[in-house]
């Protein structure tokens, strides 16, 4: 089993739902970033989501967009968010870290060679938002080939062909996106949520997380009744971002103290 | 030889470029799309409707115009206009937008959103949502909404909701990803009227489709006027919407030479302009694959040029494949030589053309010299220049 594997199969027989933090690598200095995933790892992380920072964030709402600026000020690279994965790997053998970010990146560094250099450095998988199924075969192909997971988006405007054609190319997870609308939007209905994770669930074996508008830990709780794995995304960067200036005592403090009582919740 | 009417492929491809690189959650509006524009291309009743638009609305057709003083001044080859200044609005950009909105109309959407750069865009479709009662959002880049002053009120006398971003370069690129992420979020009521022959498929077929018109008109009138095909057509390129637009019919006609003008702004050498074809490299970006400004990172970078419509990092996916298979040239002018194409066409025609179009009009100043006078360039007029005054004023030095 890889550690994505492991991972699921450790949370599914404790009845819980797993926990998937999303930051932005670099955000908010790339010192911090290595320190940040193992405080993500102790406040009870099963999966790390490691956004690589791109110029145009045209999926992301107002919140991971400033993350993006914040890194870019230090020209934070895919090739360093490979070296902060790196550097991770020395202390955490176990953690997967999924990679989210833009096609541009990896387009410029070569897919073949991504695919290389991310397996090297001890990446686990890979989402990238403007790689849809139709044009994600060359990337899927990449990845599989370096025992990588290529992880997709379904989203509640996904038909039902569609999600057949997502399917056959993910692995890892799948990610549901709980609603219309960019990263941090506000999230309105969970029936709905419901409805698609169990439809997914029946045509597939994989694990489905579940993604954008969980703020805290009352709507993860609810998520985890039903969901595999839940992200939390926004509401991280924001409480990182409040405290971004005051060092980084404060701001790992401050990503604990937010994902505990998370991790908590999605106990069954 | 390629057929180039066989392109893009179902799937938006133009060779290597094109494609539908988007989000997940529009996947399934941009399939809806292209099947509604699939059956309204060739429904009559959609079509007539569109041409009387076309005719009793915008204006068509366009005239084409011969430059006869500038031709003599020149002493090459005779330049002629196609005048898409005289639409309605002052651009080309409202044969798009015409075309869109009635297809918006059937498909039952009630808002319109839009990205502008120089503001044409932005007007054009404030214009056709007014006409058509629908609600209109229009975004725009904090730095063009400065710069570009008298759009901004023409859309909001419209209308429309002008909102400046803020984000990013602050130009026309963030404008785009902020559309896209109001289209995410209100996708179920929304329609956006993409400006440009880029964003991911249907949009650079949809786009170059309904400004094809350009390049059929222009065809009949050389015929009519020249008595045979020009030698050398040459537009302005910024996401390529009018160069497109006027190539379109003439791309299996070898022997017209097709010349696309990026903005050069301070010169290609200083890295300041904003010329993806002449010094960019292929890429993603805004949904499709194309050549880019970009660093070695595939971070976009900050593009600059005189003018606004222009100051984009990407450019049409069928224009980077027409750069390939060399059915097209691409070169640069930079703004100072646009300026002096803006100063010529005022002074020497009594044209007022927008900085945009300046930049074709300049290259037709470096290319009429090298042909002879039985030879004929078409330059497409794509705009008019009002809306440039003060950046005009400006760098002219006087009061506006």
């Amino acid at each position: 089993m890889n550690r994505l594997e492991t991972v699921f199969a450790d949370t599914k027989a404790h009845n819980r739902a797993a926990l998937i933090p999303y930051i932005t690598a670099g955000d908010p200095s790339p010192l911090l970033t290595v320190p940040l995933m193992h405080t993500l790892v102790d406040a009870g992380a099963d999966v790390i989501e490691l956004g690589v920072p791109f110029s145009d964030p045209m999926a992301d709402g107002p919140v991971i967009q400033r993350a993006t600026e914040r890194a870019l000020t230090y020209n934070v690279s895919l090739r360093n968010v490979l070296e902060m994965v790196i550097d991770f790997r020395r202390q955490n053998q176990h953690t997967p870290v999924v990679l989210m970010g833009y096609a541009n990146p990896i387009e410029a560094m070569g897919i073949e060679q991504f695919a290389r250099e991310a397996a090297s450095a001890g990446v686990d998988g890979v989402l990238t938002v403007d790689y849809p199924a139709e044009e994600a075969q060359p990337i899927t192909d990449a990845l599989k080939a370096q025992g990588l997971a290529n992880v997709f988006l379904v989203s509640p405007t996904t038909p039902m062909t569609r999600e057949q054609a997502i399917l056959s190319q993910a692995s890892g997870f799948i990610y549901y996106v709980s609603l219309r609308g960019v990263t941090g939007a506000a999230l309105s209905d969970l029936g709905e949520v419901r409805a698609k994770v169990e439809g997914l669930k029946a045509q597939s074996s994989l694990p489905i997380g579940v993604g954008f508008g969980i703020r805290d830990a009352e709507t993860a709780k609810k998520m985890a009744a039903f969901a595999d794995a839940v992200v939390i995304g926004s509401a991280l960067i924001s409480e990182i971002e409040a405290v971004a200036d005051k060092g980084e005592t404060m701001v790992l403090s401050a990503a604990y103290a937010l994902l505990s009582p998370i991790r908590s919740a999605l106990q069954r | 030889m390629i057929d180039y009417r066989n392109y893009p492929d179902e799937r938006g491809h133009f060779g290597p470029y094109g494609g539908i690189f988007a989000p997940e959650t529009l996947m399934e509006p941009l399939r809806v799309l292209t099947q509604a524009y699939a059956t309204y291309r060739v429904d009559p009743v959609f079509l007539a409707e569109l041409e009387a638009d076309l005719r009793h609305y915008v204006g068509r057709p366009s005239p084409l115009y011969h430059a006869q003083r500038m031709s003599a001044h020149l002493g090459g080859a005779q330049v002629y206009f196609k005048r898409e200044d005289l639409n309605h609005t002052g651009a080309h950009k409202i044969n798009n937008t015409i075309g869109q909105a009635l297809l918006a109309k059937r498909m039952g959407k009630t808002r319109i959103i839009a990205e502008t750069g120089a503001g044409q865009h932005g007007v054009a479709t404030a214009t056709v949502a007014a006409r058509l009662g629908l609600e209109c959002v229009v975004y725009m880049g904090a730095e063009d909404v400065a710069r570009q002053a008298p759009n901004v009120a023409r859309m909001k006398m419209l209308g429309a909701r002008v909102v400046a971003v803020d984000s990013g370069t602050k130009t026309l690129k963030d404008a785009l990803n902020e559309a896209m992420r109001d289209w995410v979020t209100n996708v179920d009521n929304t329609y956006y009227i993409i400006g440009t022959v880029a964003g991911p498929h249907p949009y650079p077929m949809m786009v170059r489709d309904f400004q094809s018109i350009i390049g059929r008109e222009t065809k009949e009138q050389a015929m009519a006027q020249i008595g045979r095909l020009p030698d050398a057509i040459i537009a302005c390129v910024g996401g390529g919407s009018n160069a497109m637009g006027i190539f379109y019919d003439f791309l299996n006609d070898g022997g017209v030479a097709l010349y696309g003008v990026e903005a050069g702004g301070d010169g290609i050498e200083t890295g300041r302009h904003a010329a993806p074809l002449c010094a960019g490299r292929p890429g993603v970006l805004h949904g499709n694959r194309t050549y880019l400004m970009q660093d070695e990172n595939g971070q976009i970078i900050g593009t600059h040029s005189i003018s606004a419509g222009l100051d984009y990092p990407g450019v049409g996916p069928e224009l980077a494949f027409l750069k390939d298979s060399d059915r097209a040239n691409f070169v640069a002018i930079t703004d100072d030589e646009a300026m002096d194409g803006f100063r010529l066409m005022t002074r020497m025609e009594g044209i007022i053309p927008a900085l945009e179009t300046s930049h074709a009009i300049a290259y037709a100043v470096k290319l009429a010299p090298e042909l002879s006078k039985h030879q004929s360039i078409i330059v497409n007029l794509s705009g008019r220049g009002d809306k440039d005054m003060n950046t005009i004023a400006r760098i002219e030095g006087f009061e506006f």
